[in-house]
């Protein structure tokens, strides 16, 4: 059923009795706290791990908040002065046509974000208690995390080309609403929680390893 | 099992994902070893790889000073017109505390990219010229590969994709040569953080400092 199962024979090098650089691979003896190749702080297991990801989620999630209330983008043109939150200007963008890039942004600022915060809050539920999904789905789950969180940042960048570009005097300018900020804590806040996430603990509950819990 | 076994420390590898152990078995070129149990690659051995590197990362670095300096897009719209370059487009925050945004965004775009590649070339080029590594190699490369996820040239070449569709409806827009500087640029950073086997070079900057 699980990964694990099919390997009996592969066992963690904290049954083994020593432990990894999580940065550069090199083994060493149990109780050495520097790895003597590059340097990097060696722990067996995070114990403090599931605290910071969850106090650096929780900033993450109150950042997102004022994020989607406050506009992103405030478009003054000759006639008229608009301010768009995030979903507004998606919204805005499908009545133009352009249902693509309103899709784009809606998957990168709602669907992506939403997506982080409940991926990283059930994979810290889930090395405390016992889950039912594998370990192998948890590690893919954790491994999008990781790749997929550095894509929020797509809307700061196009609020950043836009305000900077479309400065045409009277005519018509763009400029950055105050959710932007928000918006860039928040990714910048849910990407150091799941770097935070000491993932070999995924693999430690079911294969047994009782003392590796939290 | 698990305790008296005398295979010294240096002839085991372990999964930073998983925490899985394995002895040492250097794959060929063109082969990969993988973790059994995550599917994480953990060797990635490439012919020439460190040479491919410096060269990759000298055309980044050049394309990078080049491509901050040139005018990046320029938009036209009824007479007025208006040109910027990415500096300018990082540095378009620049009300009170959206400051902090600005550094933020021309950190993410332009200095940690910049500061990579810089790191790898002066990592590297000892190790390709079979030279002992430069001072403070390890903490270079370490810090380069602390910087990793904050490199963020190729989301912000997408959101440059979507800023020129919503802006397209509302001014003609022009590509500045810098515009193509970029585009290649995105593609060589994505080349060159591909081309790297971390485990190669930790392995020779070790190595090299024992003997």
């Amino acid at each position: 059923m699980e990964l694990a199962g099919q390997n009996p024979d592969i066992i963690s090098a904290r049954e083994l009795g020593v432990v990894a650089c999580t940065r550069c691979s090199r083994v060493w003896k149990r109780g050495t706290n520097t790895c003597g190749r590059c340097g990097h702080a060696i722990v067996s297991r995070d114990e403090k791990s599931l605290q910071r990801v969850w106090a650096l989620w929780l900033v993450g999630l109150l950042c997102y908040v004022p994020a989607n209330l406050y506009p992103m983008l405030q478009t003054r043109t000759l006639l008229s002065v608009q301010e768009d939150t995030i979903v507004g200007g998606a919204i805005e963008l499908m009545h133009h046509g352009a249902v693509g890039i309103a899709l784009i942004i809606l998957i990168a600022s709602v669907v992506i974000p939403i997506g982080k915060f409940l991926a990283i809050a059930f994979l810290a539920l889930s090395v405390s208690r016992r889950s039912t999904a594998s370990n192998h789905q948890r590690q893919i789950l954790y491994e999008v995390v990781e790749y997929i969180g550095r894509w929020s940042m797509i809307d700061i960048f196009v609020v950043a080309i836009m305000s900077s570009l479309v400065q045409l005097n009277t005519l018509a300018a763009v400029n950055p609403g105050r959710a932007s900020l928000f918006f860039a804590l928040s990714v910048i806040f849910t990407m150091l929680s799941a770097q935070a996430f000491d993932s070999r603990m995924i693999w430690d509950v079911q294969s047994g390893d009782e003392g590796a819990r939290v | 099992m698990t305790d008296a076994r005398p295979i010294p420390l240096d002839q085991l590898i372990v999964c930073p994902q998983c925490d899985a152990v394995y002895t040492l078995q250097r794959p060929g070129v063109g082969e990969r070893a993988v973790c059994q149990r995550c599917r994480t690659v953990l060797i990635t051995p490439r012919r020439k790889a460190g040479l491919q590197i410096i060269a990759v990362s000298l055309a980044v670095v050049i394309l990078i000073i080049a491509a901050t300096v040139f005018p990046f897009l320029t938009i036209k719209a009824a007479g007025a017109s208006n040109s910027v370059s990415i500096l300018d487009a990082a540095l378009a925050f620049d009300h009170g505390v959206l400051i902090f945004l600005a550094l933020t965004t021309a950190a993410l775009i332009i200095f940690v990219p910049l500061a990579r590649v810089m790191l790898a070339i002066y990592v590297l080029l000892p190790i390709v010229l079979d030279r002992p590594p430069a001072r403070g190699a390890t903490q270079a490369f370490r810090l380069s590969e602390a910087l990793r996820p904050w490199s963020m040239a190729e989301i912000f070449a997408i959101g440059c994709a979507v800023a020129l569709v919503k802006i397209s409806d509302l001014a003609d827009v022009a590509f500045g040569p810098a515009f193509w500087m970029f585009a290649a640029l995105v593609l060589l950073v994505v080349a060159q953080d591909n081309f790297l086997c971390r485990w190669s070079v930790w392995n020779s900057l070790d190595k090299t400092r024992t003997s």
